[in-house]
């Protein structure tokens, strides 16, 4: 019988919001920088919103190399790169946004 | 794990992080300073040094730690302190003179504290006249051209009036007098800017320059004032110009609970990080003249043409109101001032109706029965007579008094200037036209002095 080592630690979770005019690339070019940087994808979700495609991810940064301050720093720069606006935020605030 | 969030919740709490300006306007920090009182001044001063620097120290780290976990800018860091006319009384000689210069090196003391520390203001150098004025209350009253003068961050209010209490109209008279030697003593008046006399103040407001640490407060408190006009606008203009004015009122409700639970939660982090109890929040719609940022252009997207138009008082009543209940649904700590400010030279949407002559004095008296502060930074001509400052500031007393509800003067007289001439101030006072006010004499009303009565509403018994 295999163990399986269980990670114990509780999730650190947030939430990145991806927009931008088209799609090509975006899974790609964002994961593999999340997979540079140990944070782990939990779920994706994606719409179409006016002109706009909105993805959006859940990752958990609980065994992140670098705090939210620097993964926001590296999220910006892949998002100049690949014409996407990348923001990430504490899963927190939304909880606190909206749910009553 | 699995999303709980639908993508357009998500999309519009990011918008309003990243283009809306929603930010958090003020984490303050409130501190008790009646352990430091003394008899000798020189020991006052040393307690109240160290106090202040104790507590205060991690303020500017953990808050800046916050707003990196966050993402939401933190903009203005401050202190409030007790009233120092609580905390300076003991030390003072009966020797006026003597005693006035006891209270500039105190005012410089906590000037040069707030430098140290990098907040950008420290608040609280006042005190409470409702019903009469004190010996300390007329010294500290006595100083305050020289305290505003000589120091950059100190920031001074006056209590003049409550619903208990009534108008101390003695107290008006003086500030008259006293606001015109501020703004003579300072550049462009801009001295005035720091000072705001009430009618019943609150003891937990963390904006500026009002904010004061109430002895009924804890030791030390962390207060919050988050804001977002951007935020509300946006949401007004995203739907329909035909949307009822009910239908209307329970968005902005909405778009208020929303930044007000941001708001706690980062407040709340914040005074656990420093180890320090968190107050309340004030959820005050403030105005800044960054573009997008005017508390103007929310009521002229809710349909006036211009603000300052019929309309805008039943408008600003609709905003603060909703903006209040959303806030009070939204977290059990909310308190301050919490509705919306009209500041006019922090307004560009005010300025812009000021010039126009569409906004005058009249009509923002109005609107400050409906609003949370009052008639806030406001230039008036630098040779406007001393009991008409002491008219506008009784007006503005009587509206605070009747209605059971805070209201605040904060007026810059700025000195060779007229009607219609423009006045710059920058930073965080904005510039602005000077307004007019009416020539017609008030002297007999204010030289007759004595307290005008509390309302009949008060005596609840």
């Amino acid at each position: 019988m295999i163990r399986e080592k269980r990670d114990l630690k509780p999730k650190d979770l947030a939430i990145i919001t991806i927009i931008g005019k088209d799609r090509t690339g975006v899974v790609a070019h964002v994961s593999q920088a999340l997979y540079e940087e140990n944070v782990n994808i939990e779920d994706i979700s994606q719409t179409i919103m006016g002109n706009n495609f909105v993805m959006v991810m859940l990752v958990d940064l609980k065994n992140a190399k670098k705090d939210i301050s620097g993964l926001r720093k590296k999220l910006e720069k892949v998002g100049e790169k690949i014409g996407q606006q990348i923001q990430i935020q504490n899963e927190k605030i939304f909880e606190s946004m909206h749910r009553v | 794990m699995f999303l709980k969030y639908s993508v357009e919740e998500i999309f519009e709490t990011a918008k309003m992080l990243s283009t809306e300006n929603f930010d958090i306007r003020t984490v303050t920090l409130g501190i008790n300073l009646l352990p430091c009182v003394s008899d000798d001044f020189e020991k006052l001063c040393d307690l109240v040094e160290k106090k202040i620097l104790n507590t205060a120290k991690d303020l500017i780290n953990k808050t800046n730690k916050i707003e990196e976990k966050y993402g939401v800018p933190i903009i203005n860091k401050r202190i409030t302190v007790t009233p120092v006319s609580l905390v300076l009384g003991s030390s003072f000689i009966n020797n006026s003179k003597t005693d006035q210069e006891k209270c500039v090196k105190f005012a410089k003391l906590l000037d040069g504290i707030a430098k140290k520390l990098k907040v950008d203001f420290i608040g609280g150098f006042g005190g409470f006249a409702e019903k009469g004025l004190t010996y300390a209350d007329q010294v500290i009253i006595e100083s305050l051209p020289e305290v505003l003068a000589q120091t950059e961050r100190v920031c001074s209010f006056y209590s003049l009036a409550s619903s208990k209490a009534g108008i101390n109209m003695r107290a008006v008279a003086k500030f008259g007098l006293i606001i015109h030697k501020i703004s003579k003593k300072t550049k462009q008046g801009v001295g005035c800017a720091k000072l705001v006399l009430f009618a019943n103040a609150v003891s937990d407001n963390p904006f500026m320059a009002g904010g004061f640490h109430g002895h009924s407060e804890a030791d030390a408190v962390i207060n919050i004032g988050i804001s977002g006009p951007g935020v509300v606008r946006k949401m007004i203009e995203k739907n329909p110009k035909d949307l009822t004015l009910d239908r209307l009122a329970n968005l902005i409700k909405q778009v208020a609970f929303k930044i007000t639970r941001a708001g706690e939660l980062i407040g709340r982090e914040v005074a656990k990080e420093l180890g320090v109890k968190f107050g309340i929040i004030d959820v005050s719609l403030a105005p800044t003249i960054k573009v997008g940022d005017s508390v103007a252009q929310i009521l002229e997207a809710m349909g006036l043409e211009m603000v300052g138009t019929h309309g805008t008082t039943a408008a600003l009543y609709l905003l603060t109101d909703a903006v209040k209940k959303g806030g009070v649904m939204a977290s059990q700590s909310i308190g301050g001032l919490s509705g919306a400010f009209i500041p006019v030279s922090e307004d560009i949407n005010m300025v812009k109706s000021a010039k126009e002559k569409v906004l005058n004095i009249d009509k923002l008296e109005a609107m400050t029965s409906v609003c949370s502060v009052g008639l806030d930074m406001i230039a008036i001509p630098g040779e406007t007579k001393t009991t008409t400052i002491s008219g506008i500031i009784a007006d503005e007393m009587a509206i605070g008094v009747a209605n059971h509800k805070t209201t605040g003067v904060r007026l810059v007289p700025v000195p060779g200037k007229k009607t219609g001439e423009y006045v710059k101030w920058g930073g965080l006072f904005g510039e602005t036209v000077i307004m007019s006010v009416h020539h017609e004499s008030s002297d007999e009303f204010i030289w007759r002095k004595g307290q005008i009565p509390p309302p009949i509403t008060s005596f609840r018994n």
